[in-house]
């Protein structure tokens, strides 16, 4: 335990343990968001252990089945198991957030740091090109370009990408206009620093904390958005395990057969509101932080 | 104010004017612009610190920046080198970029311009923090877990780094304490002994321009209003500014304030009077006032010699 | 004796924080008279803002402890005291003015607009009676043209102006006492001695008590009856202004005004005071300068007290005035 966090020279890695930890126990939901999230990546990534069947062995003599201690959640028309079918699907949606706030994130930074950075007419222009793109509803764009790239997740997840990058490119610009002034910048200017030093080592680093917020939020949106990509049909195809399309197909039977779309929409559910609390708890930690001492 | 044969001087400034434009009509062009240094004619002499002092609205900031090549002068050249040269700025905070560790902090002026290997930055980085008065701990720690003194230090560690000739201080103390200030004060006499450097300090404290410079000009509305030995101008100012500034500034043990009620509101600077710009705020003035005013033997008033003896009577 | 508006006695006050807690303020006590200007005088981490702000009941209610200690406000218990009894006397009765103005004003509203709904709500007043106290206040800070200053919006006026108006504002209800903290640092110093000179005057005209926060010994040498010194976190000297700086009693105080650049001789070294304040996790025990003091001797490892010194209500909390 720290008593003198000044006096001492200070392994960062307790400070970040520690302090982390101390930050994280003062908000009640974010210890929430962060034990939901903690449940899914594990269950997800340790799909294989957890899983009591494999998701895609068909058993036709037990379609339908409810909830039991064979079936946790039952199973479905072609009697898969829909609790390892959940997990395994998991795998999907985790690996679609991840990537699309991936991509996203990066293409937008960069492009907003530079257009921040630079002004004049690259800044116009980089706008214009974001502002015809924000035009579109967000929804029908994702479908326009899904369609035409073919249903598949990973189209699904780029057509997501694409849509998302207008935001973090604001994000990053507003970020940049304000860093541009600071002291340190002019300071760089003075000793004829290179825009791309300055770009490297004063914008990027300093846009970083709004990205990983808006991320973390992100996480959980594009996940529902994906699921209802896969609802419609443009996303995971058949027989992929994959939350939208499970309840998609759920919906037949849905007036009996409540469990088939209720798990995985629940799972949906679950997923996409501990990294909203999470995200909102990342919000918190990371921008007073700046302004500690 | 020319420079005398045989002297060093490594800063010319001639006429030097800046405007800037300000308001935009629909088609985008300035609609006014602000007069932010008005025929500025300044010889920095090698070695010497030079005071700039002056309120809000003076120039002195934009002075700062034509100094150091950040901004290019609308009218009127500059001599001298805008090579070697470097700033310390007023608030510790945000002119250090708390993203980078201390020791890239310190040798940024060096990786900037050309690539160098980590080792020998660190050295580096290592040989100006102790010159600084900085412990070795510090390098690998970010700049916003120190104090503002520290942070002080590092900044005039990164001033430094690239061995520049002429160092700009921003009004390097002004957000620091009592104590750390003399520690900050003597720290950079020291490093100006040692490495032969000239200093143009920029400050509204009169006791750190006391204490620090030789030389000292007064700034009022883009021009200089006073400019000579900082003894003789503190000690018997001659512009009417000038006085109003000795005035109006604390003295330690002089009793009570008193005094008359000035006005203090500064004529805009979008566009400047046609005379003397203190016209309106000077208990003096007369007709011959509504004529521009040059700076003649280091004052820019015609009645300077007048309003002396008026004084001493 | 005029009557005290302001008491703090014996006030220790800590932040609980991760790993332990700051004591931000150790066993301070002060008082403020009617119709005096009392400085509070420190260096940063001297607790001069948080003593300040604890009277005030600024503080949030969760990130302090009061360990020991009253403050007693016009008289009455202010920890005690309900928050809609103080939030009734806060802004009427006593107020408070900070450094930066251009963060107490809204920048959405016009100076107006925010006057009169200050006004009104303290005063009881409509909205024409408001406007018109606004318009003889603006015009007692000596605002030329204040009817067209209420339609301006705050990044519209200069520093000085902005803190002139919020001094009017503070100066609304004829409080009694009044809490400036650091008002003129961020000002010009040809405005700074026009403010300085309109607050005398109001203290004049309504007998209302300054208690003056500030870092400036120069500024609170020419304005302050009388003055305490603080140092990480406790009050080291206390005396009428021109007493304690002529002659100060605290190896703390001496050090500070030899640290000043006027104290200096021009291109010699100044003479700083070696070390660092303490942090406030980790106080020393006994006196808090020991480490940095030229004079300590055994006793030091003891927490001195504040000694009674001759003169009128003067002391310092040193030792070697034991004698």
């Amino acid at each position: 335990m720290m008593s003198e966090p000044q006096s001492a020279p200070m392994k960062k890695k307790t400070f970040v343990n520690g302090y982390l930890v101390y930050r994280l126990t003062r908000s009640p939901l974010t210890v929430i968001g962060s034990m939901m999230v903690v449940l899914v990546l594990v269950a997800v990534v340790l799909a294989p252990y957890f899983a009591t069947y494999d998701p895609n062995v068909v058993d036709l003599r037990a379609r339908l089945a409810a909830p039991s201690l064979m079936h946790f959640f039952g199973t479905d028309e072609v009697g898969r198991d829909i609790f390892s079918r959940v997990l395994y699907g998991g795998r999907q949606s985790i690996a679609v957030g991840v990537f699309v706030v991936l991509v996203a994130g990066s293409v937008g930074m960069v492009t907003g740091a530079i257009s921040g950075l630079a002004g004049g007419r690259t800044d116009a222009l980089i706008m214009r090109v974001m502002d015809i793109v924000l035009s579109v509803p967000s929804l029908v764009l994702i479908m326009a370009l899904a369609a035409a790239l073919g249903p598949s997740l990973i189209n699904a997840a780029l057509a997501i990408a694409i849509v998302r990058v207008p935001f973090y490119v604001r994000l990053v610009r507003g970020q940049a206009l304000i860093v541009r002034e600071m002291a340190y910048v002019k300071a760089a200017q003075i000793f004829r620093a290179k825009r791309l030093h300055i770009l490297r080592w004063h914008i990027l680093p300093n846009t970083l904390s709004p990205v990983i917020i808006q991320g973390s939020l992100d996480l959980g949106n594009t996940i529902l958005l994906a699921s209802a990509l896969s609802f419609i049909g443009l996303g995971a195809q058949q027989p992929t395990a994959e939350w939208g399309a499970m309840v998609a197909t759920g919906r037949n039977y849905i007036l009996d057969q409540w469990w088939y779309s209720g798990f995985p929409g629940f799972a949906i559910l679950f997923t996409a509101t501990g990294f909203n609390f999470l995200g909102d708890g990342v919000r918190d930690i990371l921008d007073p932080r700046q302004k500690a001492r | 104010m020319t420079a005398t044969v045989g002297s060093n001087v490594i800063l010319a400034l001639s006429g030097v004017s800046v405007r800037f434009p300000a308001g935009a009509d629909w088609l985008g062009r300035p609609t006014t612009h602000v007069h932010a240094l008005n025929g500025i004619d300044i010889d920095v002499f090698a070695g010497e610190t030079l005071g700039v002092v002056g309120e809000s609205g003076c120039g002195k900031s934009t002075l700062a920046q034509v100094l150091l090549g950040l901004v290019r002068p609308t009218e009127g050249t500059i001599a001298g080198g805008s090579a070697g040269m470097q700033i310390v700025f007023q608030d510790p905070q945000s002119s250090l970029n708390s993203r980078m560790p201390v020791w890239r902090v310190i040798t940024e002026p060096v990786f900037a311009r050309s690539r160098r290997p980590v080792g020998e930055l660190r050295r580096m980085a290592m040989e100006l923090a102790a010159k600084v008065g900085l412990r070795e701990e510090v390098l690998d720690r970010y700049p916003h877990e120190f104090s503002g003194g520290q942070r002080q230090r590092i900044a005039i560690a990164r001033a430094l780094a690239s061995d520049p000739d002429v160092i700009v201080l921003d009004e390097p103390t002004s957000a620091l304490d009592i104590s750390v200030q003399a520690q900050i004060l003597n720290l950079l006499q020291e490093m100006q002994r040692e490495r032969h450097l000239t200093y143009v300090f920029v400050s509204h404290d009169m006791s750190v321009i006391r204490h620090m410079c030789s030389r000292l000009a007064v700034m009022y509305l883009g021009q200089i209003v006073e400019i000579g030995n900082t003894a003789s101008i503190l000690g018997s100012p001659r512009h009417p500014y000038t006085r109003l500034l000795q005035r109006s500034v604390p003295k330690l043990g002089e009793g009570k304030l008193n005094g008359k009620m000035e006005s203090t509101e500064l004529p805009s600077n979008r566009r400047l009077p046609g005379g003397c710009f203190f016209l309106d705020r000077c208990p003096h003035a007369v007709d011959l006032c509504r004529r521009p005013q040059a700076l003649v033997d280091g004052v820019r008033c015609h009645r300077a010699s007048v309003l002396t003896e008026m004084s001493s009577q | 004796m005029s009557k005290i508006v302001l008491e703090i006695k014996d006030l220790t006050l800590e932040f609980p924080i991760y790993g332990g807690a700051i004591s931000a303020v150790n066993g301070v006590s002060l008082h403020v008279r009617e119709g005096e200007v009392v400085g509070l005088v420190g260096e940063s981490g001297s607790a001069k803002s948080v003593t300040a702000m604890m009277a005030m009941r600024l503080l949030p209610k969760d990130a302090f402890r009061i360990k020991s200690g009253t403050i007693e406000v016009l008289g009455r218990d202010a920890v005690a005291m309900s928050e809609s009894a103080f939030k009734e006397m806060r802004g009427r009765d006593v107020t408070m003015i900070f450094q930066e103005p251009l963060t107490a004003l809204n920048p959405t509203r016009k100076v107006g607009a925010q006057m009169i709904s200050v006004i009104a709500r303290h005063m009881k007043l409509d909205k024409r009676g408001a406007r018109s106290h606004a318009v003889k206040l603006l015009t007692s800070m000596r605002i030329n043209d204040a009817a067209e200053v209420l339609n301006r919006y705050p990044f519209e006026l200069s520093g000085g102006m902005r803190q002139r108006i919020l001094i009017g504002l503070a100066f609304a209800c004829s409080p009694r006492l009044l809490i400036a903290d650091e008002p003129t640092t961020a000002l010009d110093v040809t405005v700074q001695m026009q403010v300085l000179q309109l607050l005398r005057e109001k203290v004049r005209e309504l007998n209302t008590a300054i208690l003056f926060i500030s870092h400036d010994l120069a500024l609170v040498s020419q304005f302050c009856d009388r003055l305490y010194v603080m140092y990480a976190g406790s009050v080291v000297e206390a005396g009428p202004t021109l007493d304690v700086l002529a002659d100060p009693r605290h190896p703390y105080t001496q050090a500070l005004i030899r640290a000043l650049p006027d104290s200096g001789v021009p291109g010699a070294p100044l003479r700083s005071i070696r070390g660092t304040v303490p942090t406030l996790t980790a106080l020393p025990a006994g006196c808090a300068f020991r480490e940095r003091c030229d004079y300590a001797f055994g006793d030091c490892t003891e927490r001195p007290p504040l000694f009674p010194l001759e003169g009128q209500e003067r002391f310092a909390a040193c030792w070697q005035n034991i004698n």
